[in-house]
C-alpha cells in the first residue's frame, strides 16, 4: 500500500518505539501535524517555543536513556531549536529533531520561512539529513535513530521538505542499518585493558574519575563493583553525578571548578587517574599543564577524539564503558589478592583528612536570610526517599544542587554541562515528567535563568506535567555576580535583576500553583506542600543575595589551589547588607 | 610540520562542507584541498594538505574519522608517498621573449597548451618545488594569470620481495 511522507513519518516513529514527541507546528509541517492529530498512541506535547521542545526532548532522553524526539517547522522554528541541539551535542544526548523545510522546488530561492537547516545545524549535530525524495524517508529516519543512539550518542536532524511529506510511495522499513563510514568500537582492546589492570594493581593512590559516559552506557553497576572491589575513591564530573551513589563512603562528590575539596585534592595528588566516560573538560582540569602532575592516566571512552585531546594519556582504551569495565573486572578478579581495604589504608587516611579539613559547609542563622545551600539540603532530605529526578538551570544554584543533592542512581540528573544553557532546567524537567508521569520531578532554578523559558509553564499546565520548580531567588545573575565580586572589584555590571516578576503571581497567571517561603521557618512546610500537590508548582524562595559558591578554582587555576571562602574584604562588604535582595534593598545592595 | 592527508568520503552533497567545517570550527588550517570521485563513483577522494604538531595532526585524523561520511583516513606522512600538483601559467610574451618562454617550458618538461600573439599558457606538473621554480623563472617575463590545482597524493606501493623467486635468481 502506498503511504504519504507524513504517514511514513508516523509509521517510522512507531517502529522506533516513540511514545511522546515535543513539537510546535508551522506552515510546512502541517501535513505531518494533521496525521499526528489522528493518532491515539503517539502523544504530541505542544510547547510554547521550539527551544522548549528541544530541551524537553533532552530531558526525556536523559531520564529514559532513549532518544528524545522533537518536531519543528522551517526557518524560525529551526533557528529556535538550535540552542537545544547545541546543548545536546555538547552533552552527548541522543536526540532526533525533525524540521520542516520549504518544498524542494523552492529550496535556495529565499522562500518564505526558508533557512539552510543543514548548514545551520551542521556544527551542532552529530549528523544531519535533507530528505529530497520520499523514497528515502523511511531509511533516513531509521539511520537517524541509529546514529543518535549508538556510539557516542548525540543529536541528529532530519530536514523534511513540504512536498516530501505530501508525496506518496510504497512503505518498507529497513530492518538494519549499514553506514560504511560509521562503525563505533564497543569492545576495548584486550591488551590495553590488561595494561590498565596492571597499573591499577600497582597504584598506591589511584582515583576513578567518572563522567556522563558511564550514565549513557548504563555502566553504573560495573562501576560500583570495580570501585568496591579495588577500594578506589570516586570523583564525579557534573555530568557523571548519579553514576555512583552520592552517599557511598567511596564517593568524593563532584570535582572541578566547584568540586569538593577532597575530590580535587585526591585527583591532584593521585598516582593513577582512571577516567571513565569523561572528557577532561577545562572546568575539570583547570590549568591543563598542572593537572594531576603525579599520575599515570588511563582513559576509557567510546569516542577516540576525546582521548589525548586535552591531556596526555598513558593507557588509552577506546570502547563502551560498560563493556570495558566488565572486561577489566574479569581480569582484576583473577589477580586481586589480599585485603584491598588494608592496602589502600594510607591513601584513605589522607583522603579522610582532606574531607574533614574542608567539608562542604555554610552557615544558616535560624532567624537570618535563607541560605541557598540550606534550601537544596532540605529539598534533598525531604525527597530522597522518593527517588526524584532533579533538573537544574545553569549558575550558582546548579553548582549548589550538584554539591548538596546526593543522587543515588543514574538517569536522575538533568543539567546542561557542556554548553551551560540557562533556561534548560524547566523544559528538561517537563520532558522527564512526560516520560514518567508518576515520578517526582524537581527543577532547581535561578530567578535569572528560569525567565529564559518561563513560557513553558503554559505547556506544563495544559499537558499536566506536575513539575516542581524551586527558584533560588537572589535577584541576581548569581554566578555572574560572584565573578564580579572576585575578579571585577564588585562592580555589578548588568547582573542585578531589577524587575524580577512576582513568581507566585506568574505561576497563578498560567494556572499553576505559586508558593513562597519567606523565612527559614516556613521553608520545610512550603517545600512539603509543593511536593504533595499533583499540579505544576513554582516555589519562590528569596535567598541571601551575596552567597557565593565554594570551593572555587578560578578559571585556569590549579586543582589543589581552591578558594574556600569569601576573601576578608568581601566579607566586610557583605556584613550588614539586608538579606532578601528585595527591590527595596536595591540601593544598599548596589552601593555596598 | 606539513602533512598530507588522504580522505575517502561518500560522494554526496554537503560532504565537502562537513570536512571544511571541521577544519574551520576547530581552528585547523587547510593549505590545499582537492576532491574528485574515485573509481567507485559513490566515493570521492580528498587530498588535504595541512600543518601542525603531532598532537594537532592526531586530532585532525581522529576528528575526520569521526565524521559519518568519512570512510577512510590516511596520514600519508606515515609512509612513502608520491605527490603532484598541476599549474596553468599564462605568461606575457613580447616577441623577443617567446623563445625564452619555450626554453623554460622545455627545461621543466611543461607543455604550451594555448598560445596567442602576446601570451603562452603553460601547463606544468610536478612537486611544489618544481612549480615554484618555473614560476620564479617565468616571473621576469610577466605572469598574467596563474592557477594551481593544489596537491594530489598517493602512497607508494610497498615492494614485497617474492617469496620463492629471489633464491632462484640468486643461483642463476
Amino acid at each position: 500500500m502506498k503511504l504519504t511522507g507524513s504517514e511514513i513519518f508516523i509509521e517510522c516513529l512507531k517502529r522506533e518505539g516513540v511514545k511522546t514527541i515535543f513539537a510546535l507546528p508551522g506552515g510546512v509541517v502541517l501535513k505531518i501535524f494533521d496525521m499526528l492529530h489522528q493518532q491515539k498512541d503517539l502523544e504530541v506535547i505542544l510547547t510554547r517555543h521550539e527551544q522548549g521542545a528541544g530541551h524537553m526532548a533532552e530531558g526525556y532522553a536523559k531520564a529514559t536513556g532513549k532518544a528524545g524526539v522533537c518536531l519543528v517547522t522551517s526557518g524560525p522554528g529551526m533557528t529556535n531549536v538550535i540552542t537545544a541541539l547545541a546543548d545536546a551535542y555538547m552533552d552527548s544526548v541522543p536526540l532526533v529533531c525533525f524540521s520542516g523545510q520549504v518544498p524542494t522546488s523552492l529550496i535556495g530561492n529565499d522562500a518564505f520561512q526558508e533557512a539552510d537547516n543543514i548548514g545551520l545545524s551542521r556544527p551542532c549535530t552529530k549528523y544531519n539529513f535533507l530528505v529530497k525524495d520520499v523514497n528515502d524517508l523511511a531509511t533516513t529516519i531509521k539511520e537517524a535513530f541509529y546514529i543518535a543512539t549508538t556510539g557516542r550518542p548525540g543529536p541528529v536532524l532530519v530536514d523534511i521538505p513540504k512536498d516530501v511529506s505530501m508525496a506518496k510511495t510504497e512503505f518498507t522499513y529497513p530492518s538494519s542499518v549499514a553506514i560504511r563510514g560509521y562503525n563505533p568500537t564497543y569492545e576495548g582492546n584486550k591488551w590495553q585493558i590488561k595494561q590498565a589492570a596492571e597499573a591499577i594493581m600497582k597504584a598506591k593512590k589511584p582515583i576513578l574519575y567518572v563522567g556522563g559516559g558511564v550514565v549513557f552506557s548504563g555502566a553504573s553497576k560495573e562501576l560500583l563493583e570495580l570501585a568496591e572491589m579495588t577500594q578506589i575513591p570516586v570523583d564525579m564530573t557534573l555530568m557523571g553525578l548519579g553514576a555512583f551513589p552520592g552517599e557511598h563512603p567511596q564517593s568524593m562528590g563532584m570535582l572541578g571548578m566547584h568540586g569538593t575539596y577532597c575530590a580535587n585534592m585526591a585527583i591532584h595528588y593521585s598516582d593513577l587517574v582512571i577516567a571513565v566516560g569523561a572528557r577532561f573538560d577545562d572546568r575539570v582540569t583547570g590549568k591543563v599543564s598542572e593537572f594531576c602532575p603525579y599520575a599515570k592516566v588511563i582513559h576509557i571512552d567510546i569516542d577516540p577524539t576525546s582521548i589525548r585531546k586535552n591531556v596526555h594519556v598513558d593507557i588509552p582504551i577506546v570502547g563502551d564503558c560498560k563493556a570495558v569495565l566488565r572486561e577489566l573486572i574479569q581480569i582484576l578478579k583473577a589477580t586481586v589478592n589480599g585485603d584491598q581495604r588494608e592496602l589502600r589504608k594510607p591513601w584513605w587516611d589522607q583522603i579522610r583528612e582532606w574531607q574533614e579539613a574542608h567539608p562542604l559547609a555554610y552557615q544558616q542563622e535560624p532567624e537570618g536570610a535563607i541560605k541557598p545551600q540550606h534550601v537544596i539540603k532540605r529539598l534533598y532530605e525531604l525527597t530522597k526517599d522518593r527517588d526524584p529526578i532533579v533538573s537544574t538551570d545553569v549558575g550558582q544554584h546548579q553548582m549548589w544542587t550538584a554539591q548538596y543533592f546526593k543522587l543515588a542512581k543514574p538517569n536522575r540528573w538533568l543539567t546542561s554541562g557542556g554548553l551551560g544553557t540557562m533556561g534548560f532546567g524547566f523544559p528538561a524537567a517537563m520532558g522527564a515528567q512526560a516520560a514518567f508521569r508518576n515520578r517526582l520531578v524537581l527543577c532547581v532554578a535561578g530567578d535569572g535563568s528560569v525567565q529564559m523559558n518561563m513560557q513553558e509553564m503554559a505547556t506544563a499546565v495544559v499537558s499536566k506535567l506536575p513539575v516542581k520548580v524551586i527558584i533560588l531567588n537572589n535577584r541576581f545573575h548569581g554566578m555572574v555576580r560572584q565573578w564580579q565580586d572576585l575578579f571585577y572589584e564588585g562592580r555589578y555590571a548588568s547582573s542585578y535583576l531589577d524587575t524580577t516578576p512576582d513568581f507566585v503571581k506568574l505561576a497563578e497567571a498560567y494556572g499553576a500553583i505559586g508558593l513562597r517561603a519567606n523565612s527559614v521557618g516556613e521553608l520545610d512546610a512550603v517545600l512539603k506542600a509543593a511536593i504533595e500537590t499533583d499540579k505544576p508548582v513554582v516555589v519562590d524562595v528569596p535567598t541571601y543575595p551575596y552567597e557565593n559558591c565554594y570551593p572555587m578554582i578560578p578559571a585556569g587555576g590549579c586543582n589543589h589551589e581552591m578558594i574556600l571562602e569569601d576573601p576578608p574584604e568581601l566579607k566586610k562588604k557583605q556584613a550588614g547588607v539586608p538579606g532578601t535582595g528585595s527591590t527595596e534593598d536595591k540601593d544598599t545592595i548596589l552601593t555596598a | 610540520m606539513e602533512h598530507i592527508i588522504a580522505v575517502t568520503v561518500e560522494n554526496k552533497f554537503g560532504v565537502l562542507s562537513r570536512v571544511a567545517g571541521l577544519f574551520s570550527g576547530r581552528g585547523f588550517n587547510i593549505e590545499s584541498l582537492s576532491v574528485a570521485p574515485t573509481l567507485d563513483p559513490s566515493m570521492s577522494q580528498m587530498t588535504i594538505v595541512t600543518s601542525g604538531d603531532d598532537r594537532i595532526v592526531e586530532q585532525i585524523v581522529k576528528q575526520l574519522n569521526k565524521l559519518i561520511d568519512v570512510i577512510k583516513v590516511v596520514d600519508l606522512n606515515e609512509s612513502e608517498f608520491v605527490s603532484r600538483e598541476t599549474a596553468l601559467i599564462k605568461v606575457h610574451t613580447k616577441a623577443e621573449d617567446r623563445a625564452e618562454a619555450l626554453r623554460i617550458a622545455d627545461i621543466f618538461r611543461a607543455n604550451v597548451v594555448d598560445s596567442t600573439p602576446s601570451t603562452y599558457t603553460i601547463e606544468v606538473t610536478g612537486d611544489p618545488k618544481k612549480i615554484e621554480a618555473i614560476i620564479n623563472l617565468l616571473q621576469p617575463l610577466g605572469i598574467k594569470e596563474l592557477i594551481r590545482t593544489g596537491r594530489v597524493a598517493i602512497a607508494r606501493e610497498a615492494i614485497r620481495p617474492a617469496v620463492s623467486q629471489p633464491k632462484k635468481v640468486a643461483r642463476e
